[in-house]
């Protein structure tokens, strides 16, 4: 049973070691991602971790080509767009995930509902490298 | 605790049990021109509006008789190096040391404003507040205003590299998967932006998309390069040397620009508005609601925030959607402004993109949407839009909005829908005339 406190946090620190982790209300049962304290349905408190499959099909995303400086020191822009998008999991819950092996700069090829699967990615070097979570065409 | 539980999934609790405890009217109005201005800032723009709402009172102001002020303001700390504007604001207009508080709900922020002020009003705490907003953005890089607006994103959609644009853009590609909609259909919602803020003297952008299309060839003749033959206004919208892609499938002129501006409004306990004018605009429903984000957004074709306010707000005024004749709305991107209309009531879901193509929209439409030209033409700065889609209320139903004038109809109810964020805070609001 994995014991960290549930949080943001913690969430994060799951992503860097590979895990897809979501919260289970222990009192009804409802799985939720990302990680809330609280039990949106029925407000219970005693939650646990839940691991996630990481497999869900796309739900919908945009191709970003005006991009944020963080994605920009990635080699994004302009001419290298990159997309990104909501992914509805086997196990209920959404994430907004980047989204790759797709033609970001062709986004009409791109479509929504085909089945996609959770991989976790290395990216930078020494103190500044971390794994972020994306989603690629199953 | 009757139906509590069920308020947030099967519709608000509070719709249509909450009345305003005293009524409340707004007496005076006033905006600066929305647009960057280098050589203004945030007090220089609010002194501006705020020296037209002193002579817009009919029967004269006594500032002195102001008991309290609420500002709104996003987020001047980051764009211009500075907070705590509330006393800035009191001082400025002689106010001091009137209570002031400033209000936060990033786009929403001014709303806010009026909203806390027409509670005080409502509560007998105060007869007469000043209520409005002011941001200035410019001053910074547009990377540095992208970079600055995104601290109102959702924390988690920024980690997936979502921007502003990114957002709506994704809402966007789920309302054309779900309904057959697309890109020409969010293009009738700029043309008529276009069309409406030539009409408006303090409009950011006051050219038609022909007027642009006209500049762009004239522009290529002059320097010898070849001449654009676009045969109408969607195919230079199609154009990407013309509307590059900023986050598929919104484009430059699906988004609204960097502005500044500032906006405020005077309102009054109701039994004491005729002492200002014989013809104020009473507020008769206000609501609010907030959103969780794209992860957790119970349909990406709507915002539920706006489903809350709206219950609110028609269940305080006891109107309904058929009942509102002209709305001021948040379009903030194209994509938005045709999910407001349809959260509203004031068109089905899914049917908004093909009202908006038959022109029910329009000035002359059934149902005019941002006369004003909209955050798209009229400018968004984003602390004082609220407040500024209520003074285009305001113009409209008092029969002073000059050449863009609602035409050939008594005006008598008008409503403002104003956003924050990705759909974080909403708010709708209600006004008439009696």
């Amino acid at each position: 049973m994995e014991e960290r406190p549930i949080s943001d946090v913690s969430y994060r620190k799951f992503i860097q070691e590979g895990k897809l982790m979501g919260s289970r209300c222990r009192r009804c049962g409802k799985i939720y991602h990302p990680p809330r304290h609280f039990c949106e349905e029925c407000f219970g408190t005693d939650m646990e971790w839940q691991e996630l499959k990481g497999e869900g099909e796309l739900t919908t995303y945009t191709c970003i080509f005006v991009v944020p400086p963080y994605m920009a020191k990635e080699g994004y822009g302009r001419d290298n767009p990159y997309c990104t998008g909501v992914v509805t999991l086997s196990e209920g819950p959404r994430v907004v995930a980047r989204i790759e092996g797709v033609d970001a700069r062709n986004p009409e090829t791109i479509k929504i509902g085909m089945p996609v699967k959770a991989v976790f990615n290395r990216v930078g070097e020494g103190e500044e490298a971390r794994t972020y979570l994306a989603f690629r065409p199953a | 605790m009757r139906g509590a539980a069920k308020g947030v999934k099967g519709g608000p609790v509070m719709a249509g049990k909450r009345k305003i405890g005293r009524g409340v009217a707004i007496v005076g109005a006033g905006m600066s021109n929305f647009g960057m201005f280098p050589d203004k800032d945030s007090k220089d723009l609010f002194a501006e509006a705020f020296r037209e709402l002193m002579d817009s009172v009919d029967k004269g102001l006594d500032p002195r008789d102001i008991q309290a002020i609420w500002i709104g303001n996003f987020s001047n700390d980051f764009f211009v190096h500075q907070a705590h504007w509330g006393p800035i604001i009191a001082d400025l207009t002689g106010l001091a040391p009137r209570a002031v508080t400033r209000t936060e709900g990033a786009c929403a922020s001014s709303t806010l404003a009026v909203r806390d002020g027409i509670m005080a009003i409502a509560s007998g705490m105060y007869d007469i507040v000043l209520a409005g907003g002011v941001e200035e953005m410019s001053k910074r890089t547009t990377e540095e205003v992208t970079e600055g607006l995104a601290l109102a994103t959702s924390p988690y959609e920024g980690d997936a590299g979502f921007t502003f644009p990114g957002v709506f853009g994704a809402l966007a590609n789920a309302y054309f998967h779900k309904y057959g909609a697309g890109r020409e259909h969010l293009m009738n919602v700029t043309i008529k932006s276009h069309e409406n803020a030539p009409l408006n003297p303090k409009a950011q952008f006051k050219q038609t998309i022909r007027d642009l299309m006209e500049a762009r060839k004239e522009k290529a003749r002059k320097k010898g390069l070849p001449v654009p033959d676009w045969a109408d206004e969607k195919e230079a919208l199609f154009d990407p040397a013309f509307n590059p892609p900023v986050a598929w499938p919104m484009h430059l002129f699906d988004c609204c620009p960097i502005s500044d501006g500032a906006s405020c409004v005077l309102l009054v306990a109701e039994e004491l508005a005729k002492n200002f004018t014989d013809d104020p605009i009473y507020v008769v429903g206000f609501g609010q609601g907030s959103g969780r984000g794209l992860h957790a957004c119970p349909s990406l074709t709507s915002f539920e925030a706006n489903r809350q306010a709206a219950a609110e707000a028609y269940g305080m005024s006891g109107l309904k959607p058929r009942d509102i004749q002209f709305a001021e709305v948040h379009d903030c991107f194209s994509i938005a402004e045709l999910i407001h209309i349809e959260d509203l009531g004031f068109f089905g879901e899914g049917e908004a993109y093909k009202a908006v193509a038959q022109g029910e929209t329009r000035r002359e439409g059934r149902m005019p949407i941002n006369t004003s030209g909209g955050l798209k033409c009229k400018g968004h700065p984003v602390g004082a839009t609220g407040v500024a889609q209520m003074y285009e209320v305001w113009k409209q139903l008092r029969g002073e909005a000059g050449e863009r004038q609602i035409p050939g109809r008594d005006l008598y109810v008008g409503a403002t829908q104003n956003l924050g964020g990705t759909g974080g805070t909403c708010t709708f609001t209600i006004f008439e005339r009696r």
